[in-house]
């Protein structure tokens, strides 16, 4: 078995031929999905796992790119020897449909028109996003997952996944989700929206034609959204009160650490990213309720799944708080279903899911190594 | 609390072949795993405590982190045949609510208690005037975990008081054993009791 601490990473495009009609009424008559893999797969073709990302994520999921330094955004969670290990484990990651990574989205060129889609592009949902991942799982081969893992709307997906296609998934990981929005989910989302088509350069969502970017109010929208991910205490543990300089200043420069934190934030996160996506992203959350979607027919999707469960939530996440994610463990529980459940302490806000944490890490490995039971 | 096979074997003998079972206090999983395997049981694991929660789920059995006194509202009412309480009892802050919970949730309930009556325990409070030390309630009063602690007398009398209703009562030795004495002099002898309870 190749146990070597050296990740190496594979990437590609795949050019999808298929339509794929959109949950909106639309169709996309073809795409590309830009992804990346590590390990490989085996002789069974049965330890394939699926990783789907959140709402600013991509497909470098692990491992560090030559001559750089900055790993992938899950590099602590997959890898050799990491929970979710790559000696034995075949791990794909994509950008999603919609995305500014590589994949078809606002960005790319609508072929119709040879200009960028722009605000052209339609909006996807979380159910078009599993309908896409499913024609790369064909296009790599791959007869069903494993194991779908994700955090955020990355652990929507992973739900979903067991809702849309129960058949072709095993085991479902679903981390710091919910069911669906609440009224506050949605309010910080519109406000980022407001500030992103508040910005001057918005141009109705056309700002590429015109070669600017709505970079003032994409900053404020990931600012805010920051905010959303931590927890007063882990900002309090991190900033407190602390100031740029020694003494109040009596102005509105950047005073505490903190203005300077999510400034900091607001300006990194513009350079690498399309304020587009990040509308179709926000709105995908929004319209995220697949207990409402499929109504009555929920639990038939439900009935054959064989399908194994781990939620997972984090006390100090206000935005997916833990009793969310026990909405999800009630609909498994009334189905029948093979669910387990932990709540994690930590301090960390919702992006405690990102974060390194032994009692986290532990009960991924120990679900993980469980799931080899079922295998005989 | 540890477990012993016995024990686990009695619970056993009272589940039928192809039920759901809800284990509260699941500890590592091992009574659900052998009633996995013994009778083809639907089983979930409820504990709060996330080292069990790892050793459950390394088990291969389901499990749940949630707190016994207040999070059993996620269970539907009816929705087990069995809800089993072994040896945990004595850790609950509102015992009777947990029943209560627990009768709501299942159709028949289990519960097992180490007997603070069993005669080592009275000798230790007689002749040494401390708080009892066995085997199976190791503590010292400062670290114990066990905060409600009874005999066989006190839990008959509570039960009646709550209209819970007795159905079966097994009470075993320190060799997990029914035997004479523990069937003449119950509150005396046994060492653990074990209730089917409606």
């Amino acid at each position: 078995m190749n146990t070597t601490l050296e990740l190496n990473i594979n990437n590609g495009i795949a050019n999808i031929k298929e339509p794929l009609n959109l949950v909106s009424g639309k169709t996309l008559d073809s795409y590309q999905l830009k992804y990346e893999t590590y390990g490989s797969l085996n002789k069974k073709r049965d330890n394939a796992v699926l990783i789907c990302h959140a709402l600013s994520g991509n497909h470098h999921v692990a491992g560090i790119y030559k001559g750089e330094t900055k790993p992938g955004w899950w590099d602590n969670m997959i890898g050799p020897n990491k929970p979710i290990d790559t000696n034995n484990l075949f791990v794909v990651c994509l950008n999603n449909l919609g995305g500014c990574h590589g994949s078809t989205g606002p960005v790319s060129t609508n072929p119709s028109t040879n200009k960028p889609y722009g605000a052209e592009f339609p909006i996807v949902t979380v159910n078009d996003w599993v309908a896409s991942q499913k024609q790369l799982m064909e296009y790599l081969n791959i007869p069903y997952w494993q194991f779908v893992v994700g955090g955020s709307l990355g652990g929507m997906q992973s739900f979903q996944w067991s809702l849309q296609y129960p058949s072709l998934i095993k085991n479902s990981i679903i981390i710091a989700a919910a069911t669906k929005l609440t009224a506050q989910n949605i309010a910080f989302n519109e406000v980022a929206r407001q500030a992103i088509m508040k910005d001057p350069n918005w141009h109705n969502g056309n700002y590429l034609e015109k070669g600017v970017n709505p970079d003032q109010g994409l900053a404020l929208a990931r600012m805010l959204g920051h905010i959303t991910y931590l927890s007063d205490d882990s900002m309090k543990e991190k900033f407190g009160r602390d100031l740029q300089e020694s003494k109040l200043k009596f102005n509105f420069d950047v005073e505490f650490q903190i203005e300077s934190y999510l400034r900091y934030q607001g300006e990194k996160f513009v350079t690498g990213f399309d304020a587009n996506t990040y509308l179709l992203m926000t709105k995908c959350l929004d319209y995220f309720d697949p207990i409402k979607d499929l109504g009555e027919t929920l639990n038939n999707r439900l009935k054959d799944s064989k399908c194994r469960f781990l939620v997972l939530s984090f006390t100090s996440d206000w935005r997916f708080p833990p009793n969310r994610s026990r909405e999800i463990v009630k609909i498994l529980l009334n189905n029948n279903k093979n669910v387990s459940y932990a709540k994690i302490k930590s301090n960390g806000g919702h992006d405690a899911f990102l974060m390194e944490n032994k009692d986290y890490f532990d009960t991924m490995r120990c679900f993980i190594k469980g799931s080899r039971h079922d295998k005989s | 609390m540890i477990r012993v096979r016995g024990d686990l074997a009695l619970i056993s003998s009272w589940i039928k072949p192809n039920s759901k079972v809800l284990d509260l206090g699941c500890g590592d999983g091992d009574l659900l795993k052998l009633l996995k395997k013994e009778k083809n049981i639907q089983g979930y694991g409820v504990d709060s405590d996330i080292i069990k929660i790892k050793f459950s789920l390394d088990n291969n059995i389901n499990v749940l982190q949630l707190d016994l006194d207040n999070d059993l509202s996620q269970f539907d009412t009816n929705s087990f045949d069995y809800v089993v309480l072994a040896q945990s009892l004595q850790e609950i802050k509102r015992p009777k609510n947990l029943i209560k919970e627990m009768l709501r949730i299942g159709d028949e309930i289990i519960v097992s208690f180490p007997n603070m009556g069993h005669w080592t325990s009275r000798i230790q409070l007689l002749f040494k005037g401390m708080m009892p030390i066995t085997k199976n309630l190791p503590f010292k009063w400062d670290e114990t975990p066990n905060i409600h602690l009874c005999t066989i007398k006190d839990f008959i009398e509570f039960c009646n008081k709550n209209n819970f209703k007795i159905i079966e009562q097994l009470i075993t030795d320190e060799n997990q054993k029914c035997g004479i004495l523990t069937k003449i002099f119950p509150n005396f002898f046994g060492q653990v009791a074990n209730y089917r309870i409606k």
